[in-house]
């Protein structure tokens, strides 16, 4: 773990409170590599919860990040509605045919029972068990995907925009469903051990719907499920834009913003400055291909804009590292975190 | 057709006013065919919409909204087969390997809504994709993915369609490739286009080496 005293726990809860931690804290949200890590693939390792513990342990002490991530993937919430998951060898599992295939669908759909979803509670007993592990020493970050932002797996995104524009009432419904989905799901992982939730819902993000339609619809939404949530909350735009909404979105309530990397971090970081911390923003797909050297001079870059004044936990822009980022990659990320990311940062200064 | 017609077109479509749009169509003059406003009004405002959502001053919902009304309106004035439909190379459009449909649902609209006709393939995988667009004889093909191992896979495409000696354009688009400006030549695509509405641009550039 890590070689001073400090715990990753003090360590973010301190850059949470925008202040200057010891180092700037790192999360790597790395789902697939655990996998990698334990040698199996991916279908099988998300078979079984206790090869998640496994994966995600080796991965906290090889890159010696800052948290634990108990993210399966974006489609278990699927699963839980009776769809269907299709997985790859190379990559995230992804939703299959929707299960709304029809506008009367929406009227007959149930919220799935969290406590009796087999495949919520594999993701619930990673959590639990993961939590034995750590103690209260690595924050465990578990996710949901927004109410706002689940009906593109649910009906396809064509379908999800007429129904957003062209049939409210069936919308709106749509809405409560996932809502009481969201809170059950999140609330039932805080008590399985998570310490925070972090809220996707990069259908909010000004790439996809307007400032406008946020604050009429995603914007709402969010604060009625963000106050209702048992814990500390993380909204992630899942790399779609966000800069014109960051008041909005601080005003939810939620303690962090996760932002892509087609933002300006200097922007950024001013207009979320004691009100959001800043999660971001390396650019996972052009990791892909980067040297060591990228790496470096990436992580260096993000650090000058947004570490200063703490409230900034360095990761990747979208919550996912894509499984073709070799390890050498992430290493190289993790070993210039802890060299360029300790506090104070007078480095930074003639940047 | 004045830049004026394109501004109030434009608004139109931000605005999700499907009259409005439909009012400007009918008010044009006499001598406008439906091809030429095809060309000078709604491609223009269709571009200029794309271009805001790459800058990110407008969204995603405001430029599929535009496409859909345009090619409502399009399909109206000019049916599908009418032989006024511009004089193109043989084209078809597909996702690859996911099942992601928006890209492709927009791309399709947008071509269509510029007076273009292309087939419309579905979702493909590597080998039969290969397979079709061989034997329909396909000149340009545009794919779109939402998934990076599903961008990956149109090497494959590439490398088979050149060992049965097929001389397809291919032009990529999907948010893989808006995260990565190299990635398409890594696939061994021909072009990338960041938004529906550059296709038009990119098709009229390869028309002109074929000719
Ligand atoms: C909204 C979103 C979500 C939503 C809905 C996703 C969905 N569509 O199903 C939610 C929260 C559910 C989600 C979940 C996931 N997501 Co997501 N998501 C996004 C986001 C923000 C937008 C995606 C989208 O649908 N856009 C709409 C389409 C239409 O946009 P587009 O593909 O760019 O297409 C435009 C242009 O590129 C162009 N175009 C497209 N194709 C073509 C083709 C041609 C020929 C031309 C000319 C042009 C063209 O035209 C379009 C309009 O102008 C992107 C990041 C981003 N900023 O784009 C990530 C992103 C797509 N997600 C990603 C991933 C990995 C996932 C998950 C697999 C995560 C997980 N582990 O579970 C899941 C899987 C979801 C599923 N359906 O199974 C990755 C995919 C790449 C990769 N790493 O493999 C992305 C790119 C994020 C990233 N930066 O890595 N996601």
């Amino acid at each position: 773990m890590n070689q001073t005293s400090v715990t990753s726990m003090q360590r973010v809860l301190t850059t949470l409170g925008h202040r200057e931690p010891d180092q700037v804290p790192f999360f790597l949200l790395a789902t697939l590599h655990g996998a990698k890590e334990v040698g199996l693939p991916i279908k099988t390792y998300f078979s079984d919860p206790d090869n998640v513990v496994e994966g995600q342990m080796r991965l906290l002490a090889k890159y010696r990040h800052d948290c634990i991530y108990s993210f399966f993937y974006a489609p278990v919430e699927i699963a839980a509605f009776g769809g269907e998951v299709i997985f790859m060898d190379d990559g995230p599992p992804n939703s299959g045919e929707p299960v709304i295939k029809k506008a009367g669908d929406i009227k007959n759909l149930a919220v799935p029972d969290v406590k009796n979803t087999p495949c919520l509670e594999k993701v619930l007993t990673a959590t639990h068990r993961l939590k034995e592990r750590v103690k209260d020493t690595v924050p465990i970050i578990g996710v949901v995907m927004s109410p706002f932002s689940l009906p593109v797996m649910q009906m396809g995104f064509d379908r999800y925009f007429d129904l957003m524009f062209d049939k409210p009432d069936l919308f709106a419904h749509l809405m409560q469903v996932n809502q009481a989905f969201c809170l059950a799901w999140a609330n039932a992982q805080l008590a399985a051990g998570a310490t925070a939730i972090c809220y996707f819902d990069p259908i909010s993000s000004t790439t996809i719907t307007t400032r406008d339609m946020y604050l009429k619809i995603g914007f709402k939404i969010a604060k009625q499920t963000l106050a209702k949530i048992n814990g500390p909350t993380a909204t992630h735009m899942a790399s779609g834009r966000c800069l014109p909404i960051i008041d909005d979105i601080a005003a939810t309530g939620t303690a962090a913003v996760g932002v892509s990397c087609h933002e300006n971090m200097t922007l950024i970081k001013n207009a979320c400055r004691d009100k959001l911390a800043v999660i971001g923003n390396l650019n996972g797909i052009e990791m892909c291909r980067w040297s060591s050297e990228d790496a470096e001079n990436h992580v260096k870059e993000v650090i000058t804009k947004a570490g200063p004044g703490g409230g900034f936990i360095l990761s990747d822009n979208h919550g996912e590292i894509p499984f073709q980022v070799p390890d050498e990659v992430l290493m190289a990320i993790s070993e210039a975190v802890h060299e360029w990311g300790r506090y104070p940062l007078n480095w930074t200064a003639d940047k | 057709m004045t830049d004026k017609t394109v501004d109030a077109f434009t608004r139109a479509l931000l605005d999700v006013d499907r009259l409005a749009a439909k009012q400007i169509l009918q008010k044009r003059g006499h001598d406008t065919s439906p091809i030429k406003f095809a060309e000078d009004v709604v491609l223009p405002a269709l571009e200029r919409i794309g271009a805001g959502w790459q800058a990110g001053t407008l969204a995603l919902s405001q430029v599929y909204m535009a496409g859909r009304i345009c090619e409502d309106l399009i399909d109206q004035i000019l049916p599908p087969e009418d032989p006024d439909r511009k004089n193109q190379p043989k084209m078809a459009i597909c996702i690859l390997s996911d099942h992601h449909k928006l890209g492709k649902i927009m791309v399709y609209s947008f071509l269509r809504a510029s007076g273009f006709d292309l087939a419309d393939y579905g979702v493909m995988e590597v080998d039969d994709l290969v397979g079709q667009v061989k034997k329909d004889k396909i000149d340009i093909l545009l794919i779109s993915v939402l998934m990076l191992p599903s961008a990956l896979k149109i090497k494959a495409v590439k490398q088979k369609l050149a060992r049965l000696g097929c001389d397809v354009k291919l032009i990529v688009g999907g948010a893989p490739f808006r995260f990565d400006d190299q990635l398409w030549k890594t696939v061994g695509a021909d072009a990338m286009c960041r938004d529906a509405s550059d296709a038009v641009a990119v098709i009229e550039k390869i028309m002109e080496g074929m000719a």
